[in-house]
């Protein structure tokens, strides 16, 4: 193991994590992590899904008490028992799903805990001002009287990062920001990093892609089965050495083959649209159709309507006009029983709210829209079974059916998901982002399952907003854009740049 | 914003409880050492009341019938997210439920048989009494708090209206029905044991009470190892996971509360058919309420129902021993210690939780 402290040898350490551990029951999840973090950089921390990396911080954060070792913050010891406590050492966290209260104001969550007195006026006059400075200091405006849930998911980060500046925090941690950023956003948020490093904020950034890492880092930990395999300088190290380190192997990307699909439709679906949760038009007369061992790509920045189109298709929300037909049957107004019945299913791209029930057991996960062959009564031991079967042949770790699936970690949730859907022998497999928040090693596992799918004669619907991804598993690609299709485009005719001028509307 | 302080089962389910109620009772101590009692002797008598005799037992075990089956509607409908605050209603209505079947089918038989078809007629009056507000939620978006506590005075209001105008007495002035035919009344455990060659005392304890732990194991049976429980604590995560599965959450929500109401119908048929013999106004006196405490001190799982059930029907007889020997305590102070035991146990009880967590997690480190 390799630990760099601070190159001038002069001040200590923003954090340390002094051989940190920490077990649940069984998963020893953090293994005596012993990681420097000097002060003004930025320092990433990667590894595979179920690595540790949430814990780690949610142990620096207050969330879980390491079961031994200490943190030292600029060299002294620092007790840290509550989320409270380590606001008051200086440290900030953005988690990768945001804790905001959606119906309120700005201004009312970025003083929420510290109002300052009985009344609010005093502390949010203290708060605009403070917002003026920041505003002043990084560009990094914000309407306070806008409310949560109007904003894009861009900007509702920003209110949790702010949330930490407005508490003056010198240390700020973000889990896996970019996961549910666009392109664009993406780009701002780190233009903004650099500026909080510029004035000499320490910022710890968990995150699944190694080229926003080699992009933007000063240094990198690797973290593999809880233990803190290496920390490298960025200059000393590349893409491909990170990702080996972390899976201890190379990883090999799976190719499409060109099988020839069936030329019958699968799936038809014409002059679709859809209202948005708000009541606004979010798909605009889109037609599309899928056929058997075909992967119909719909690319797009999130936000464009494609959610909305899925969910249509999986019978979770209504479709205001045109029709959606399953071969020769009108399944336009199908329930998700229906569409089961049919041999359809869906991967949803909200898996915490749609696909999974957080305080249940795996193997009553592994049940949910997939208990048509249990009698009156769920046969336990036989169900018991098959979710082992299945957490090992679709590499969820740790493989106890028992767990609760709040307890996996993102990675692993999603292979369950799929796991469980694939399971169901789907004729038509509906999929959204299906490696949001995943390691690349198990980005490599989905795909080959989904081009196995696909060889089969499985007919899928891809919503992605990762353009490799898209790229890598489409037949054909269907690029969304402000509801509408904005155009389609054949796998081997178009590459990023030519996608990427059809999501911004301008091709 | 902190998730909820893991612990491991065993302390959640036996110590937090235990702990609660001993904050009760000290909280009660200070009561009853506040009006110049001694608390000790209080206590003393409460047990020797509440499980010292044949009687005292008998009477305990009465009480906690009605709670088990107001336990388990409410944790029932818990477990599908739904707050049925409505058990008092429902039983009062599955009370008359219970006498109209029950006099519509006197002039055919008098036998035996009068009494499934009046627990019948008692689960029928509480389910529909319950699915009402369920299918207002379901369709209608009314929440069920609001209307079960609503259905809790129409069925009050009802009641008495049948009561004095439909099925009273004839020629009397009390609102309350003429007693049911032999036949619909059930066994008393003096009898049952009686038979069985046991001598016991006469106390309103009944077959009701039996019917109660049956009821609690078809609860468990349904809940934790059926499809349909599957399914009704999927809708209770309150997540979309439930449409997503394909699940009729409105359907199910209705019959949730039809199968909530249907349980607090066994208080009805333990009152009415157990012990009164006839529909007494106001026969429910509080004991749906109760069952709130109950199923929430039960962690609404069966076990901890019938336990919790013990517990409060030990604390009823108890007071009511305490409250005949001691001048001093009064009805009221009875029911105001109840009141401390359902705070502390029902609002409290997480006060414990943290730094339980943190003692067990200094004790056993690694
Ligand atoms: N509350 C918990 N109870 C039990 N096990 C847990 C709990 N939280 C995390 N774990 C386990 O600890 C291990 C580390 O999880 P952690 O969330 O830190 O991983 P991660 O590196 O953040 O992964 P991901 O990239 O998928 O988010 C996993 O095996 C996980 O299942
Ligand atoms: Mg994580």
């Amino acid at each position: 193991m390799r630990v760099h402290s601070d190159p001038g040898g002069t001040s200590p350490p923003a954090i340390v994590f002094d051989h940190i551990d920490k077990r649940f029951g069984a998963v020893h999840a953090n293994r005596s992590i012993h990681l420097a973090i000097a002060r003004g950089d930025i320092h990433a921390l990667v590894g595979e899904n179920g690595a540790g990396k949430s814990t780690l911080m949610s142990i620096l954060f207050g969330f879980y008490q390491a079961d031994s070792g200490r943190i030292l913050i600029d060299g002294q010891e620092s007790k840290i028992t509550s989320p409270s406590d380590a606001i008051a050492s200086g440290i900030g966290m953005v988690h990768q799903h945001f804790m905001l209260v959606e119906p309120m104001s700005v201004a009312d969550n970025l003083m929420l805990g510290h109002e300052g007195g009985f009344a609010l006026a005093g502390g949010r006059k203290a708060l605009l001002a403070k917002l003026d400075a920041l505003a002043r200091d990084y560009d990094l405006t914000i309407e306070p009287d806008a409310i949560v849930s109007d904003l894009p998911v861009g900007l509702q980060q920003r209110v949790e990062l702010l949330k930490s500046l407005v508490r003056d925090a010198d240390i700020l941690v973000l889990d896996e920001p970019t996961a549910v950023l666009t392109p664009g956003e993406a780009d701002r948020l780190f233009a903004l990093l650099r500026d909080l490093k510029a004035r000499g904020k320490t910022i710890i950034l968990i995150t699944h892609k190694l080229r926003e890492v080699m992009e933007i880092a000063d240094r990198v930990s690797v973290l593999r089965q809880g233990a803190c395999v290496g920390t490298y300088p960025i200059v000393d190290t590349n893409e491909a050495a990170l990702a080996e380190a972390m899976i201890g192997r190379r990883v090999h990307m799976p190719e499409r083959a060109d099988t020839l699909a069936d030329d019958e439709p699968l799936l038809t679906v014409e002059a679709l649209c859809v209202r948005d949760a708000r009541g606004g038009m979010a798909v605009k007369d889109v037609s599309l159709m899928v056929r058997p061992g075909e992967i119909l790509g719909i690319a797009g920045v999130a936000g464009n309507g494609q959610t909305e189109l899925l969910e249509a298709l999986a019978g979770l929300r209504a479709a205001t006009s045109g029709s959606i037909r399953f071969k020769n049957s009108d399944i336009s107004h199908a329930t998700p029983a229906d569409l089961h019945a049919l041999g359809i299913r869906h991967i949803p791209e909200d898996r915490l709210r749609y696909a999974l029930a957080y305080p249940f057991a795996v193997w009553e996960n592994c049940l949910i829209g997939a208990d048509d062959e249990q009698g009156s009564l769920i046969a336990r031991q036989t169900v018991m079974g098959d979710a082992a079967r299945l957490m090992q042949a679709y590499d969820v770790r740790p493989a106890d059916p028992l767990l609760r699936a709040g307890a996996l970690s993102g990675g692993n949730q999603q292979k369950l998901v799929l796991g469980r859907e694939i399971e169901q022998r789907p004729r038509l497999l509906l999929v959204g982002q299906p490696t949001r928040g995943v390691d690349i090693g198990a980005i490599a596992f989905i795909h080959r399952r989904l081009l196995d799918l696909r060889a089969q004669g499985v007919a899928i619907l891809l919503v992605s907003v990762e353009l490799d991804e898209i790229l890598r598993l489409s037949d054909r690609i269907l690029v969304m854009q402000e509801g509408r299709i904005a155009g389609e485009r054949r796998a081997g005719e178009t590459d990023e740049r030519d996608l990427g001028l059809l999501m911004a509307g301008i091709a | 914003m902190s998730a909820p302080v893991p612990l491991p089962a065993w302390a959640d389910r036996l110590l937090m409880p235990l702990l609660a109620l001993a904050t009760a009772a000290l909280a009660a101590a200070l009561l009853l050492f506040g009006i110049g009692e001694n608390p000790a002797d209080a206590l003393a008598i409460m047990l020797r009341g509440a499980l010292g005799s044949g009687e005292g037992i008998g009477f305990t075990l009465y009480y906690a019938t009605n709670f088990i089956f107001t336990g388990l509607a409410v944790a029932l409908a818990y477990h599908a997210g739904l707050f049925n605050i409505g058990a008092e209603g429902q039983a009062t209505m599955a009370g008359i439920g219970a006498a109209l079947f029950i006099f519509a089918a006197e002039p055919i038989t008098q036998g035996f048989l009068l009494i499934p078809i009046g627990i019948v007629g008692a689960m029928i009056f509480g389910a529909v009494w319950a699915a009402i507000p369920g299918w207002l939620q379901a369709w209608r978006g009314s929440h069920v708090v609001i209307t079960t506590i609503m259905f809790n005075f129409l069925a009050a209001i009802v009641s008495v209206y049948l009561l004095v105008n439909v099925i009273g007495k004839e020629g009397s002035m009390q609102p309350e029905t003429r007693l049911i035919a032999d036949g619909a009344q059930l066994w008393t455990m003096q009898a049952m044991l009686g038979a069985l060659g046991f001598k016991s005392p006469s106390t309103p304890l009944n077959f009701a009470f039996v019917l109660a732990l049956l009821a609690a194991f078809a609860v468990w049976v349904l809940i934790f190892r059926s499809k349909f429980g599957f399914h009704l604590r999927l809708i209770g995560t309150g997540n979309d996971a439930a449409r997503y599965a394909g699940i009729n959450t409105q359907r199910m929500i209705v019959l949730a509360m039809a199968l909530s109401g249907a349980l607090a119908a066994g208080m009805a048929v333990n009152e009415v058919m157990g012990v009164q013999h006839r529909v007494v106004i106001e026969f429910t006196s509080g004991y749906g309420f109760v069952g709130i405490a109950v199923a929430l001190m039960g962690r609404n799982h069966p076990v901890g129902v019938i336990l919790s059930a013990l517990l409060f029907g030990a604390l009823y007889q108890g007071g009511t021993e305490l409250a005949f020997e001691r001048p001093a305590i009064t009805r009221d102070l009875i029911v105001t210690l109840s009141g401390l035991v359902i705070f502390c146990v029902g609002a409290l009880d997480q006060l414990y939780r943290k730094p339980l967590a943190q003692l067990l997690a200094r004790r056993e480190p690694g």
